[in-house]
C-alpha cells in the first residue's frame, strides 16, 4: 500500500479524511460524512447546481470543463433513465491520484455521485474503476454494501423520497476507455472505442440516456462544496480555477507523492519545497506538468502557476496534474520513446491518423533510439505528429502528438546531438535511387 | 423539413435541414472524399478523409458528422485540407502492400484514387511493412489483411445492413484487423456485400479473385436470372474459347431496383453458363433410344416436321406447350402466340409458383393498388404474410430491413415459422400450420381471439390503424385466399399488394399468357378482343393445363409436347413412361430429367446470353442485356421462330420486324459496351430502331406494348436501364385455377432449381453450410 505524504502548504479538501480509516462507513459518518448529501436533499437540485456553478470547479480528468455547467446541460425531462458515471479509469502515465481517493475515502465518491444524481434527476450511478486497480474493487464494493445496509443507497433515502442505486465496474485495461464515450461503450460491454459527438453524454449517454460523467476527483470534491458552499470553495484557488487539486509528483524529487494544493500553486515551489527538490544535488532538466500527454516544460519554464489557464498560455496543459520531474541525467530521446510506446500501445485503432501515426512514430523513434537516426527522421516524426494533431477522432491522438511535438521543438538540439554521438549511423536508405542527373 | 442555406467552396447551396454535410455536398456535385462513410449506413468518422474547413470553427471538421446549418460557410479543397488528406493517404500506404499490379481492386480502388488525387509519391518510412497472411472465410469470401485500410464498412453492412453480424474488429491499435465473429469462418448469408462495399482489395470474391483485370472485361448491367426480385447485376465478361465467359457478377453502379444490394445468387451463381455439361449441340433420339448429335437444320426440320404432322393428323388439341419462368417476356409472348396461331391450341401452361390469375381477379379494377419492389423500401407500414424473404426474396428482405432502419417503417409479420425478418418486425403473429386463411379472416373480423394466440388482437388493431399499408404475401395464398386477403386489404384506406413468386420471370410468364385459359394480360381466351382482330382463328375454348396435359399423355391423347426451358418431369414427378407415345421437343441448357425423355433437344441460351425484358414478382419490368455469346446455343426466341418458319408460318406475322424507318447497320442489339446502350436509346428516341431481324426481341416488345394490357410502358425509361412498373389490368371475370397448379419452388438462399444444380459455386456454398452444425440442409429443387 502506498505511503501517504503530507506538507504544511497543503489545503486538505479531498484528502481531508485520508489515513483516518474513512473507508469504513462509521468512521466516515463520524467525520461528517453524508451530511452533504442530507443538505443537498433538503435544498434540492437547483440549489445544488447553483452551488456547483459558484464553486468554479472544473473537471479534474484533464479537459477542465466547468462541472456545474455540465450538470445543468442534462435535460430535466427524459424518456430514458438518466445516469451518473464516475470515471475512475485513471491511466494517464504520471497520474496516481484517483486510486488514493478510492483507497482512503471511497464514501466521498459515493456521496458525490449521489449528489450529482440528485442534481440531474438520476436514480442510478456507475463507478467505473480502472481494470488494473483490482485491489480497489473490494474496498469500493464494501463501501457500497455498507451504504445499502444503512439505507443510504436504495429507496426513499433519508425518508425524502429520493431513490438512488450505485454499482461498481472495472475496465479491461485500455487507456482509451478513460475517454468518456469510450468508457460508456466499455460499460455497455462493447469495444472501448469513442463515440461521435454530438450528441454529448448529457443528452445521449450511457444506454442512450442523459448521462453526467465526471472524473473521480471531481466527484470527490462535491461533498465539500456542498458542505462549505460554492463561494468558499472558489476562494481556495485562482480566478476561474476554483478549489484544490491533487498533484501527483513523481520522478526525480526527494518526496514524491500526492499533495493536495490550491489551484494555481507555483510549479517551482511545488518541486523544490513541497516535494523536497531534486535528489543528489542534480540539476532539473524538464517537467511534464500534467501527465504524459502534456507538452514538456524546460527547466527555465517552471516558474508558473499550476492551473488550466496559465499552463495553457505556456503551451502546455494541466491535464491530470501528474507532475513528472526529470533531472539532468534523463535522455529526452529515451523519454520520448517511452511516451510514444505507451500511446502506440494504447491507441484503440479506430481512426487512421492515431492508429497509423502512433505506430510509425514508435517505429521511427525506436530506430532513432537504437542509434540509426538521421536528421530526416526528426523532420519525418515532426511531420507525423503535426499531421495527427487536431485530426483524430478523439483526444487520444492529440495526447500522443502534443508531447512529441514538444520534444522535437524544445529539445531538437538533443536529438541532433544524439545523431552526432552515433556517427556510425548509416544514412536512411533511399528506397528509390535517382540515377543520372 | 425546411431548407437550409449554406455555402460550399463559394457556391451558395440549399438542402433540407438535418442533411449531413458530406451528403449535401455530394448532392450538389461537390465530392468530399471518404473511405469509411457509406450512404445509408451509420456514420463512423474513422478515416478522417472528409475533413473540411468550416468558418469560425477552430479545427478541421469531418463532413460526415456535421449537419448543415443556416449560414454555414465551408471550404472542401484548400491546401490545408489537401495536406491533411495527403497525410492520411501516406499513413495508409505505410503498411499497404502496394501489390496493385496483381490486386483484384487495381483500377477500381478508392485508395488508388485518393493517392492519385492527393499524391504521396515518396515513401516516408524505411521500416519493414507489417504483413499478415491472407485468410479464407467462406467459399466466396477471402480477406487479404495487409490491404485492409480498416474503414469498417464491411462490419457495418454485415451488421446494420444484413442483420447478420458475422464480422467484427479484432485486436486494437495498429494490430487491428477485421475478423469473423465466429472464429475462422463466416456464419452468414454469403451475400458478398462486404466485398462489394470494400473500398480496396482487402475482401475478394471466391469466384473472381486473381482472374482478370477490371479493364479487360465488358461490364453488362442486366437482370439476375434467379429469384423473383429481379435485381440488377452487372456481369463482367471476357472472351473465352467457346464465346464469352462470365467471370464476375457484382452491383457495380448501384443503379438497379436493388439499390446497394445483391445476394449470393446474383453475385456468384452465374457459373452454370460455363458448366462443362452444358448442351451445345442439338440431339436427336435414335431408334435404339440413344441420343445422337445432329446439325441445327436436321434437328429443327425434324422437330417442325413432327409438330406439323401431329397438328395436321391428330389436331391441335393433341399438342401441348410448356413454357418457362426464366425466359424473357418476348419469348413467352412469342411462345403463346406460336401455340395459338401456328399450332392452333390453347394447351399451354408453365410451372406456376404463385397464383397471379387469382391475384389479378381479386384486384379487378384496382390495378393501381399493386405494389412495386420499391414500395418495400419506402412504405410506412408493411404486412408480410407467409414466405421467408431472407431465403426466397433477399432483395425484398434487404429493402424491408433498410426501411425499418432508415425510416422506422413498421413491419407486421404473419407466419407459421419463426422467420428471421421477425427481428425487424414491430409485431409478429406466429400462427399454426395451415391457418393463413383463418388468420386473414381474423384480421378482418372483430373476434377477440385467434387460436388462443397471445397478442393477436393487439396485432390486428395496430395493423388496422395503418393508413398506408403494403401487403406482401407468399405462395401460401392461392385462389379464394387471395380474394379474402385483398378484400381485407381494400378495407384499409390505401393498402397495396405484392404477390411473391419464385423465379426471375414467373410474373412475366403469367402476364404473357403462358396459361391455357388466358391470353397475354389475363384476357380470357373466349373473349380475345383486340387479339382476335390481329390474329384470326384464335382457339377460343380453354386448353389443357400442365397437369391435364400429362394426364392426356398418359391416356395416349397427347401426340406432341413442346417444352421450352422447363423441367416438369422432375418438378411434377411425372412418370417418364407416361410420355412414351408423345413426341417431345425440349429447349434446354442441360440434360435435365425432362430433356432425357425428349425426342429432340435444342441447346438454348440462358438469360445472360440474350436480350429482352423480364417482369419481377411485383410487376416491375426491366431490360435484360446480352452479356455474351456462347458457341453452340441459340435463344429460345430464335428457336421458336425457326420452328414456326419450318412449319410454314410466316416469321413476319410472328415477329413484326422490319418496321424501323431505316436500318442502322453496324450496331448490333445486345452489344456490351455502354456506348452501344446509349446508341440504342438514341435510335429509339428518334424512332429509327432498325428491327431488321426476325430474332429481334424489341420487335416483339413493340407488340407487347401495343397489345398487352398494362404493358404500355415508357420505352425510353426501360432502355435507360430503369425498372418500369407495369399495371395489372383485369378485363373480365376469371375463374379460380386449381390450387395444385401452383407449386412453390422451395428454393432457399443457396439453391436455385436447375441453375443451382449446375452452379458449382452455389453448390459449394450450399455444401459448406450443410457441414455447419445447426444448419438445416435443404434439397436442391429442380425446375
Amino acid at each position: 500500500m502506498p505511503q501517504l505524504v503530507s506538507h504544511p502548504e497543503e489545503v486538505k479538501v479531498i484528502s481531508r479524511r485520508w489515513g483516518k480509516g474513512a473507508a469504513d462507513i462509521d468512521k466516515y459518518i463520524e467525520m461528517g460524512g453524508y451530511a452533504s448529501l442530507r443538505k443537498a436533499v433538503e435544498n434540492g437540485p437547483e440549489w445544488v447546481i447553483s452551488e456547483m456553478k459558484a464553486s468554479g470547479l472544473r473537471g479534474r480528468g484533464g479537459a477542465g470543463f466547468p462541472t456545474g455547467m455540465k450538470w445543468s446541460f442534462v435535460p430535466k425531462q427524459s424518456e430514458k433513465p438518466k445516469y451518473v458515471l464516475v470515471n475512475g479509469d485513471e491511466s494517464e502515465p504520471g497520474t496516481c491520484k484517483d486510486h488514493l481517493i478510492f483507497l482512503e475515502d471511497p464514501h466521498s465518491i459515493i456521496e458525490g455521485t449521489m449528489i450529482a444524481g440528485l442534481a440531474i434527476g438520476s436514480k442510478m450511478g456507475f463507478i467505473y474503476l480502472r481494470g488494473e486497480y483490482r485491489y480497489l474493487i473490494e474496498i469500493m464494493d464494501r463501501a457500497l454494501a455498507q451504504c445499502y445496509e444503512r439505507g443510504i443507497l436504495g429507496k426513499n433515502i433519508f425518508g425524502s423520497g429520493f431513490d438512488f442505486d450505485a454499482i461498481s465496474q472495472t475496465g479491461a485495461g485500455a487507456y482509451e476507455v478513460g475517454e468518456e464515450s469510450a468508457l460508456m461503450e466499455s460499460l455497455e460491454g462493447k469495444r472501448g472505442i469513442p463515440r461521435i459527438k454530438p450528441p454529448f453524454p448529457a443528452v445521449v449517454g450511457l444506454y442512450g440516456g442523459p448521462t453526467v460523467i465526471n472524473n473521480a476527483e471531481t466527484i470527490a470534491s462535491v461533498p465539500f462544496i456542498i458542505e462549505m458552499g460554492g463561494a468558499a470553495y472558489a476562494k481556495i484557488g485562482t480566478e476561474r480555477n476554483g478549489g484544490t487539486r491533487l498533484f501527483g509528483i513523481s520522478g526525480h524529487v526527494n518526496r514524491p507523492g500526492v499533495y493536495e494544493l490550491p489551484m494555481g500553486y507555483n510549479l517551482k515551489k511545488m518541486i523544490y519545497e513541497v516535494a523536497g527538490g531534486i535528489p543528489n544535488g542534480k540539476a532539473l532538466k524538464a517537467v511534464v506538468p500534467g501527465g504524459a500527454s502534456c507538452p514538456i516544460l524546460r527547466a527555465d519554464e517552471i516558474d508558473i502557476g499550476m492551473d488550466f489557464d496559465q499552463l495553457g498560455k505556456a503551451g502546455s496543459m494541466l491535464g491530470s496534474a501528474g507532475v513528472v520531474v526529470l533531472d539532468e541525467t534523463v535522455s529526452i530521446i529515451e523519454f520520448a520513446l517511452r511516451t510514444i510506446k505507451f500511446y502506440q500501445h494504447e491507441s484503440c485503432g479506430w481512426c487512421i491518423p492515431c492508429r497509423e501515426g502512433t505506430d510509425w512514430l514508435k517505429k521511427t523513434m525506436t530506430r532513432f533510439y537504437e542509434g540509426y537516426g538521421t536528421v530526416k527522421d526528426i523532420d519525418n516524426m515532426s511531420y507525423l505528429a503535426d499531421n495527427m494533431l487536431g485530426r483524430t477522432f478523439c483526444p487520444l491522438g492529440d495526447a500522443a502528438a502534443m508531447p512529441m511535438i514538444g520534444f522535437f521543438k524544445k529539445f531538437r538540439g538533443e536529438f541532433e546531438a544524439y545523431i552526432q554521438a552515433n556517427p556510425a549511423a548509416p544514412e536512411t536508405q533511399a528506397l528509390v535511387e535517382l540515377v543520372g542527373a | 423539413m425546411a431548407d437550409v442555406n449554406f455555402t460550399v467552396d463559394g457556391k451558395k447551396l440549399t438542402a433540407p435541414a438535418g442533411t449531413i454535410l458530406i451528403e449535401a455536398c455530394r448532392t450538389h456535385g461537390i465530392e468530399v472524399p471518404a473511405f469509411c462513410y457509406y450512404p445509408k449506413l451509420a456514420v463512423q468518422a474513422a478515416c478522417r478523409m472528409c475533413l473540411v474547413r468550416i468558418e469560425k470553427v477552430p479545427k478541421l471538421q469531418t463532413a460526415c458528422t456535421t449537419p448543415i446549418a443556416e449560414g454555414m460557410v465551408v471550404q472542401t479543397e484548400t491546401p490545408e485540407i489537401a495536406q491533411a488528406r495527403k497525410a492520411t493517404v501516406q499513413l495508409l500506404l505505410g503498411n499497404h502492400p502496394l501489390d496493385c499490379p496483381v490486386c483484384d481492386a487495381g483500377g477500381e480502388c478508392e485508395l488508388q484514387d485518393m493517392t492519385f488525387r492527393y499524391g504521396a509519391p515518396t515513401s516516408q518510412y524505411v521500416e519493414i511493412k507489417q504483413h499478415r497472411e491472407e485468410q479464407q472465410w467462406s467459399p466466396v469470401v477471402f480477406y487479404d489483411r495487409p490491404r485492409c485500410i480498416l474503414c469498417y464498412r464491411c462490419v457495418a453492412v454485415c451488421g446494420e445492413g444484413m442483420d447478420v453480424h458475422a464480422l467484427g474488429v479484432q485486436n486494437r491499435g495498429a494490430g487491428s484487423v477485421i475478423a469473423p465473429n465466429l472464429q475462422d469462418h463466416l456464419d452468414c448469408e454469403e451475400c458478398g456485400m462486404c466485398i462489394d462495399i470494400c473500398p480496396v482489395g482487402a475482401l475478394t470474391s471466391g469466384t473472381y479473385r486473381y482472374k482478370t483485370r477490371p479493364w479487360e472485361m465488358n461490364h453488362v448491367g442486366t437482370v439476375c436470372t434467379h429469384c423473383g426480385d429481379g435485381c440488377k447485376t452487372t456481369l463482367g465478361v471476357r472472351r473465352a474459347d467457346d464465346g464469352m465467359e462470365i467471370v464476375r457478377g457484382d452491383n457495380r453502379d448501384k443503379s438497379g431496383i436493388n439499390g446497394d444490394f445483391l445476394c449470393i445468387k446474383g453475385r456468384y451463381a452465374f457459373d452454370f453458363a460455363n458448366h462443362p455439361e452444358r448442351l451445345t449441340k442439338p440431339l436427336i433420339r435414335q431408334a435404339d433410344g440413344r441420343f445422337a448429335t445432329a446439325t441445327w437444320d436436321q434437328a429443327l426440320d425434324y422437330a417442325a416436321k413432327k409438330l406439323k404432322e401431329v397438328r395436321d393428323t391428330r389436331g391441335p388439341q393433341a399438342i401441348g406447350v410448356i413454357g418457362s419462368n426464366r425466359t424473357t417476356n418476348e419469348e413467352n409472348y412469342l411462345l403463346q402466340k406460336f401455340a395459338r396461331t401456328v399450332l392452333g391450341t390453347n394447351n399451354i401452361d408453365h410451372h406456376r409458383t404463385a397464383d397471379y390469375v387469382s391475384f389479378v381477379r381479386a384486384l379487378a379494377g384496382k390495378g393501381s393498388r399493386a405494389a412495386s419492389l420499391r414500395d418495400a423500401g419506402t412504405a410506412p407500414a408493411i404486412l408480410l404474410l407467409g414466405n421467408d424473404p431472407t431465403e426466397q426474396h433477399p432483395a425484398l428482405a434487404w429493402e424491408l430491413r433498410t426501411n425499418v432502419r432508415l425510416n422506422k417503417a413498421k413491419i407486421f409479420v404473419v407466419n407459421t415459422r419463426d422467420i428471421k425478418l421477425r427481428r425487424q418486425a414491430k409485431a409478429f403473429l406466429h400462427i399454426p400450420e395451415g391457418t393463413y386463411a383463418d388468420a386473414v379472416r381474423f384480421l378482418g373480423s372483430n373476434d377477440s381471439d385467434f387460436n388462443g394466440i397471445e397478442g393477436a388482437k393487439d396485432f390486428r388493431d395496430a395493423l388496422r390503424a395503418e393508413q398506408k399499408l403494403v401487403i406482401f404475401f407468399g405462395s401460401e395464398f392461392r385462389g379464394h385466399d387471395i380474394d379474402a386477403l385483398v378484400s381485407f386489404g381494400l378495407s384499409l384506406p390505401e393498402a397495396r399488394f405484392g404477390c411473391l413468386a419464385d423465379y426471375a420471370n414467373s410474373r412475366g410468364a403469367a402476364d404473357m399468357g403462358l396459361l391455357p385459359d388466358m391470353l397475354p394480360g389475363y384476357r380470357h381466351v373466349s373473349t380475345p378482343g383486340p387479339f382476335a382482330e390481329e390474329f384470326p382463328n384464335l382457339p377460343q375454348t380453354p386448353g389443357k393445363n400442365l397437369i391435364e396435359m400429362f394426364d392426356a399423355a398418359e391416356r395416349g391423347e397427347l401426340g406432341a409436347l413442346y417444352v421450352v426451358g422447363a423441367n416438369p418431369v422432375s418438378r411434377y414427378n411425372i412418370d417418364p413412361a407416361s410420355l412414351k407415345n408423345t413426341f417431345v421437343v425440349v429447349q434446354e441448357m442441360f440434360l435435365t430429367e425432362t430433356a432425357q425423355i425428349a425426342d429432340v433437344i435444342l441447346p438454348a441460351a440462358n438469360l445472360y446470353e440474350k436480350g429482352g425484358s423480364v417482369t419481377n414478382s411485383y410487376g416491375d419490368l426491366q431490360l435484360v442485356k446480352k452479356a455474351g455469346d456462347r458457341a453452340g446455343v441459340r435463344s429460345d426466341l430464335e428457336l421458336i421462330v425457326r420452328i414456326a418458319d419450318r412449319m410454314g408460318a410466316k416469321p413476319q406475322q410472328l415477329v413484326p420486324f422490319g418496321r424501323g424507318l431505316r436500318s442502322d447497320s453496324g450496331q448490333s442489339r445486345g452489344a456490351q459496351s455502354g456506348e452501344a446502350d446509349r446508341h440504342t436509346i438514341w435510335l429509339a428516341s428518334r424512332q429509327i430502331e432498325p428491327k431488321v431481324s426476325p430474332f429481334d426481341p424489341y420487335a416483339v416488345l413493340d407488340e407487347i406494348e401495343r397489345l398487352v394490357p398494362g404493358y404500355d410502358i415508357e420505352r425510353m425509361n426501360l432502355l435507360a436501364g430503369n425498372d418500369v412498373p407495369t399495371r395489372l389490368v383485369s378485363v373480365e371475370s376469371i375463374t379460380t385455377p386449381r390450387r395444385d397448379l401452383v407449386l412453390p419452388a422451395e428454393d432457399a438462399l443457396f439453391t436455385s432449381g436447375t441453375l443451382g444444380r449446375y452452379s458449382a459455386k452455389l453448390a459449394e456454398v450450399h455444401e459448406s453450410h450443410r457441414s455447419i452444425p445447426g444448419a438445416t440442409p435443404t434439397e436442391t429443387a429442380a425446375d
